[in-house]
C-alpha cells in the first residue's frame, strides 16, 4: 500500500510538472488559461489521446474514427485527419453548438448533422483495454485453477481470490440467498469492471486516465443490464407486487395509481445506480482537476509567485483527493454490485 | 450539456464490450474459479477434520498402549506376588513336612531306644538273675558245707516265713 501510494505520488507530481511545463511554454503567446475547457476536455470523451503540449504542438495519440453518414455510408479513418480543425470527406469536429467536440457533417440541406458515430474514442479505447485486462487476469487464473484445483495460489491470485470471496460471500450470498450462483458471474464481472475502470481513471498516463466510469453512457449500460436482469428474473410474486399491489382497491382499480408508482419505482432504482456511479467518479475527477487548475488560474491572474505558493496547497489537497478517490473507486464498485444484488434479490421474492 | 447525455457510439461499444467480457468471464473464469475455491475450501476442511481424527486416533492409541503397559505391569506384579506367596507356602509346607518327618524319625528312634533299653534291661536282668543264682549256689554250696550252718539257715528262713505271714 505504501509503495502504491509512493507510485501515485510520483505519478501525480510528474503529471503536474508536465502540465506546468506545457502551460508555461504556452502562456506568452496563447490565450488566457481557460479552466473550463481544460477540465471538460479531461473529463469528457475525445477522438485522440492527448498527452501534453510542447511549444504549442500537442502531443497526442490519434485514435480511429468510424462513422456512418446517413447519406454516404461508412467511413473509417484516423482521427489525426480531423482533430486539428481539418475537414476530411466532409467530416469535421464541431466547435460549440449542440455537438461540441463531436464529429459532424453537413447534409444535403446544408445543416450540421451528426453521423452515426462508433469511433474508437478515448473512452472506447479505455473500455476495450480494461476488458482485455480483465480477461487476461481472470481467464489464465481460471485455467491455472482448473489445472491444479488444490494447488497453492500465487500472491496475485490470492489477492484476487480474497476480493472475489469478499464480494461473493459478503455481498452476493446475503442478498440472493441460495440462488446466488446464477447471478454471481454478472455481479462479479460488474464489480471488477467498475473497480478496474475507476482505478485506471485515476492513473494520469497514456493508456489510462480516461474517465470511463464517470461517463453516463457506461453507467447507463450497466444500469440497464441490472434492470433487465432484475425484471427478467422477477418471480410471479414480484410482478404481482408491482402490477396489483396489496393496497385498498380504490388506489388501483379505476386509475392504476399504485401500479404506476410501483413501475416508476422499478425504474428509479437503476437510474439511481446509474447516476450514483457517474456522479461520484465524475465529481472526483473534477475536484482533482479543479485543484490542479487553481495553480494556473492563480498564476495567470496574480503571477507565477502566487501560483507557486498555491501549488503547494493544491497539490496537498489533490493528493488527499487522490487517496479519497482510491477509496471511492472501491466503494462505488462495491455499492453498485451490492445494490444490483439487492435489487435482483428483491425481485426473486417467493410466496410466503 | 452533452456530458450528461449518453453518447450512442459509446453505449454501443460499452454494450458489446461488456457483454463479451461478461460471456467470456462467465463461461471461462468465474465458475472455474469459484468451484476451485469451494473445492479447495472443502479439501482444507476435510484435511483439517482428518488431521483432527488422526490426532484423536493417535491419542486413543497412546492411551491404549499406556493401558496395555499398565496392565502388563500389574499382571507382572501380580505374578511376582503370587510366585512369592507360593514360594513362601511351599517353603513352609516343606518345613512343616520336614519337621513332621524329623519328629517321626525322632519318635521312632526314641521307640527304638526305649525298646532296646528294655531289651537290654531284660537281658541284664536275666544275666543278673542267672549270675545271682550261680553266686547263690556257690555261696550256698560253700555255706552249707557243715550241718550246723544248714540247720541255722533253715531256721532263719522259717522265721522269716513266719514274720511274712503273721495273720494266717
Amino acid at each position: 500500500m505504501k509503495r502504491f501510494l509512493n507510485i501515485l505520488l510520483i505519478a501525480l507530481f510528474s503529471f503536474i510538472s508536465v502540465s506546468v511545463f506545457a502551460e508555461e511554454q504556452d502562456s506568452p503567446e496563447s490565450e488566457p488559461f481557460n479552466a473550463k475547457d481544460v477540465i471538460f476536455s479531461h473529463i469528457g470523451d475525445a477522438y485522440e489521446y492527448h498527452i501534453t503540449e510542447i511549444n504549442g504542438h500537442p502531443i497526442a495519440i490519434p485514435l480511429l474514427v468510424i462513422v456512418r453518414s446517413a447519406e454516404r455510408g461508412w467511413f473509417v479513418f484516423g482521427a489525426s485527419k480531423v482533430v486539428h480543425g481539418d475537414t476530411y470527406n466532409g467530416f469535421y469536429i464541431a466547435k460549440g453548438g449542440n455537438y461540441d467536440g463531436k464529429i459532424v457533417e453537413l447534409n444535403a440541406a446544408g445543416e450540421e448533422v451528426r453521423p452515426f458515430d462508433v469511433s474508437i474514442t478515448r473512452n472506447v479505447f479505455a473500455l476495450l483495454l480494461s476488458c482485455t485486462i480483465l480477461i487476461l487476469i481472470f481467464v489464465p487464473m481460471a485455467r491455472k485453477y482448473k489445472k491444479n484445483p488444490l494447488g497453492v495460489p500465487s500472491k496475485g491470485h490470492n489477492m484476487m481470490e480474497a476480493v472475489i470471496l469478499y464480494i461473493e460471500d459478503d455481498v452476493i450470498k446475503p442478498a440472493l440467498g441460495d440462488q446466488y450462483l446464477k447471478y454471481s458471474p454478472y455481479l462479479l464481472t460488474v464489480f471488477f469492471f467498475i473497480l478496474l475502470n475507476n482505478l485506471m481513471g485515476l492513473i494520469p498516463f497514456f493508456p489510462f486516465g480516461a474517465n470511463l466510469t464517470g461517463n453516463i453512457s457506461v453507467t447507463l449500460v450497466l444500469a440497464v443490464l441490472t434492470y433487465l436482469i432484475t425484471n427478467i428474473g422477477g418471480t410471479k410474486c414480484y410482478w404481482k407486487d408491482v402490477l396489483w399491489p396489496d393496497v385498498p382497491l380504490f388506489l388501483k382499480a379505476p386509475i392504476p395509481l399504485m401500479p404506476i408508482i410501483e413501475i416508476i419505482s422499478t425504474l428509479t432504482k437503476p437510474i439511481a445506480l446509474m447516476i450514483r456511479l457517474f456522479a461520484n467518479i465524475f465529481a472526483g475527477h473534477m475536484i482533482i482537476l479543479v485543484l490542479i487548475c487553481l495553480i494556473f488560474i492563480f498564476s495567470s491572474i496574480m503571477g507565477i509567485a502566487v501560483g507557486a505558493g498555491v501549488s503547494v496547497v493544491s497539490i496537498a489537497f489533490s493528493l488527499f483527493m487522490y487517496c479519497l478517490e482510491l477509496l471511492v473507486a472501491f466503494i462505488q464498485a462495491y455499492v453498485f454490485t451490492m445494490l444490483s444484488a439487492i435489487f435482483i434479490g428483491l425481485a426473486r421474492v417467493k410466496e410466503e | 450539456m452533452n456530458l450528461f447525455l449518453p453518447d450512442s457510439g459509446l453505449v454501443i461499444w460499452m454494450t458489446i464490450a461488456f457483454l463479451i467480457l461478461f460471456i467470456v468471464l462467465a463461461k471461462f473464469a468465474w465458475p472455474v474459479i469459484l468451484k476451485s475455491i469451494t473445492s479447495r475450501q472443502e479439501h482444507i476442511a476435510e484435511s483439517l477434520r482428518k488431521a483432527d481424527e488422526a490426532a484423536k486416533a493417535l491419542e486413543s492409541l497412546n492411551e491404549k498402549g499406556a493401558k496395555i503397559i499398565a496392565d502388563a505391569q500389574a499382571e507382572q506384579l501380580k505374578m511376582v506376588q503370587e510366585t512369592q506367596a507360593l514360594n513362601k507356602t511351599m517353603i513352609e509346607e516343606a518345613k512343616a513336612k520336614a519337621e513332621a518327618e524329623a519328629a517321626k524319625i525322632i519318635e521312632a528312634a526314641r521307640e527304638q531306644i526305649k525298646s532296646d533299653k528294655e531289651n537290654a534291661i531284660k537281658e541284664l536282668r536275666k544275666e543278673v538273675a542267672s549270675i545271682s543264682i550261680e553266686m547263690a549256689e556257690k555261696v550256698l554250696r560253700k555255706e552249707l558245707a557243715n550241718e550246723q550252718a544248714q540247720t541255722s539257715y533253715i531256721n532263719t528262713l522259717l522265721s522269716e516265713m513266719d514274720k511274712n505271714t503273721p495273720a494266717s
